[in-house]
């Protein structure tokens, strides 16, 4: 019986080519972008080779140091961190790095930008790069401001033609340094161990930084467990409402949680106040899922719409099944039979595109180092997508069509 | 077989009501082969509608191997009429993206039966109104007659006790009609088959047992 309604599915699918094309084309659509954003989303802010413990892991990333007529909003100064992030109950590792720069170098005429971050050894420890040469540099290196740098293939190729580059000597920022490990290209999108080019901070040329409570650090911090994460970010919280701000008269308060990346995202898109060290990221989410909704609705309500269509065209044929007994429900699994399969093809010339699109993007130069990848995980979302669409889109159609009466259906579909 | 007794049938809308059928009173007992004429818009498929169970009466009661149905709901009617009721229709209503032999199949596909035999049955029905040599053709492909004696063969398949025929003759030349009349009159006569036929043509009705006569939804004989 399958068989029956699986060829005449593809036969009414057939017998309409521009409609089911302009389906097609759709859900096809639709799915591309969604599975693009989902691709795109699962690089910036899932599991990594580079990040595996998000799950336990906290960021200070925005600071907003605000009085009653001054607002300064921007990244955590240094000496912020380093007085109120350190021995914090549950951290099982700090981290205090710097902004990535963009740096100049100069080699045989050519002038080589590269993104420079200044860095502690503990980022090597939360962290995980894969090392293609030597190692990272370790707790004496950074107290005794070794000038020492790790590169990423891409610069070791740039500055070296791919050589072995440990033990060679890198000029970059007017400094002079020795690379003593070389690690595979980390994209872009993932903000906390992106660079071109790592270094001990305390290899800075002025130490004008410990002194600022504003201004260019982070800080990640991995956890002991993932209970201990809100206790991080009150005891945190907590320390920074009883800090001594610079310059008084003008600001009152300082707000730099501790959060999860996506946190850290919602609170980025100023989807929520500034000012609340609270999460912003039920606020984005709704944004995200009222936005994400009313993509899908517009193809669906467009779907849903032909499919009626589709429908009364085959009023004699449902007027003829029903004469001959065909219970309700056999329709109604029929209609949406044949609308599964639609999305189905659908999702698959959407995958397709996906991979094209993704395979672009990556070669565009957009976000460099860039591998997006449609993974099982993010295939299995658009398949899900796709049968959900197909069925959300299939309902109210097949619901009218089961309740055609065989006589209005065999002349036409019109009710009375 | 069928008893209808003190049917009205009134359809309403909100301006407009209109009696279609008023106190028909009918019974066709099994085996027999009649014919329901009159004027256009007397009634007459809408009587034949009552019978197949495709409509319910405003009033009156509808009773089929001496069941009533008033009670049944729309899933139990369904089944009744995949098990008792065959239809051929007027424009025959076959399935244009289906072969001759899947449109046949239809009414089986409603029972709990193999591909196989479904098939097998499908086949014989086809056999039996002499199309054996189009089964994979499609309904474009052939005649109207020919496309008429499909409908029959999807009608009988699933050996229905009663086909219903609301002017099987109407769109067919006479010489076709006479072909399809001949087939309805051999499962008639070979099957028992209860036939009740809506028809224009005192022809064909004058070759049935017994003729009913609608005038302005009521009997008028």
């Amino acid at each position: 019986m399958l068989t029956h309604y699986f060829s005449l599915a593809v036969k009414v699918l057939l017998r309409r080519k521009f409609f089911t094309f302009i389906s097609l084309f759709g859900i096809s659509f639709t799915l591309l972008v969604l599975t693009v954003v989902t691709a795109l989303f699962d690089h910036t802010f899932g599991p990594d080779a580079t990040e595996p413990l998000q799950d336990r892991s906290l960021y200070v990333e925005r600071a907003v140091m605000y009085g009653p007529h001054s607002t300064w909003t921007g990244s955590s100064g240094f000496r912020l961190l380093d007085q109120n992030a350190r021995n914090l109950p549950g951290v099982e590792r700090l981290s205090l790095y710097e902004e990535g720069r963009t740096v100049h170098s100069y080699l045989d005429g050519r002038k080589i930008s590269s993104t420079l971050k200044r860095t502690d050894d503990e980022f090597w420890n939360i962290l995980h790069f894969t090392f293609l040469e030597g190692g990272p540099y370790g707790a004496s290196d950074v107290a005794n401001g070794r000038l020492v740098a790790v590169i990423n293939a891409r610069t070791r190729e740039r500055f070296f033609d791919g050589r072995p580059a440990v033990g060679q000597t890198i000029e970059a920022d007017g400094q002079r340094f020795h690379v003593i490990g070389v690690v595979e290209n980390v994209s872009e999108v993932r903000m906390t161990p992106f660079a071109e080019i790592w270094v001990p901070y305390t290899t800075a040329k002025t130490d004008a930084y410990k002194r600022e409570v504003m201004g260019g650090w982070h800080a990640v911090a991995l956890a002991r467990d993932s209970a201990a994460m809100d206790a991080i970010h009150e005891e945190f919280n907590s320390r920074l409402r009883r800090f001594e701000l610079p310059d008084p008269k003008h600001y009152e308060a300082i707000v730099a949680p501790f959060e999860t990346k996506f946190e850290v995202f919602a609170r980025m898109m100023d989807v929520g106040d500034r000012k609340n060290p609270d999460s912003h990221v039920w606020r984005l989410v709704g944004l995200l899922a009222g936005l994400g909704l009313l993509f899908v609705l517009i193809p669906t309500v467009n779907l849903v719409n032909i499919n009626i269509s589709r429908i009364m065209e085959r009023a004699s044929e449902i007027g003829v099944r029903k004469a001959f007994g065909a219970p309700a429900r056999t329709l109604v699994g029929q209609f949406l039979l044949e609308n599964v399969l639609l999305t189905l093809v659908g999702a698959l010339g959407g995958f397709i595109l996906s991979v094209l699109t993704l395979r672009m993007l990556e070669r565009s130069g957009l976000f460099e180092y860039a591998r997006f990848t449609l993974n099982a995980r993010i295939f299995g979302y658009g398949v899900a997508l796709a049968i959900l669409f197909g069925l959300i889109s299939g309902v109210y159609p097949a619901w009218r069509m089961s309740r055609l009466n065989p006589v209005d259906a065999l002349k036409g579909g019109t009710s009375r | 077989m069928i008893h209808l007794e003190r049917i009205e049938k009134v359809y309403r809308t909100d301006r407009i009501e209109t009696v279609a059928l008023a106190d028909v009173n009918l019974s066709v007992g099994e085996g027999e082969f009649i014919s329901i004429m009159g004027p256009s818009g007397c009634g007459k498929s809408t009587l034949l509608n009552l019978m197949g169970l495709l409509d319910v009466p405003t009033k009156g009661s509808v009773q089929i191997n001496g069941t009533p149905i008033a009670s049944h709901r729309d899933r139990d009617l369904a089944a009744i009429r995949n098990k008792e009721i065959g239809f051929v229709f007027q424009t025959f209503h076959l399935v244009s993206d289906l072969s001759v032999v899947d449109n046949v199949q239809i009414p089986l596909l409603y029972r709990r039966m193999s591909n196989g035999e479904r098939r097998r049955l499908a086949e014989a029905a086809l056999d039996r109104v002499g199309l054996s040599a189009r089964i994979h053709h499609f309904p474009s492909q052939l005649s109207g007659g020919q496309q008429q004696r499909v409908a029959i063969a999807r009608a009988i398949v699933g050996r229905p006790r009663i086909l219903l025929a609301d002017e099987p003759t109407g769109n067919l030349d006479s010489q076709m009609g006479d072909e399809v009349m001949g087939i309805l009159k051999g499962l008639n006569g070979e099957d028992k088959t209860t036939i009740v036929m809506v028809t224009h043509d005192q022809q064909k009705a004058d070759q049935t047992a017994r003729i009913v006569r609608l005038f302005d939804g009521r009997q008028v004989n």
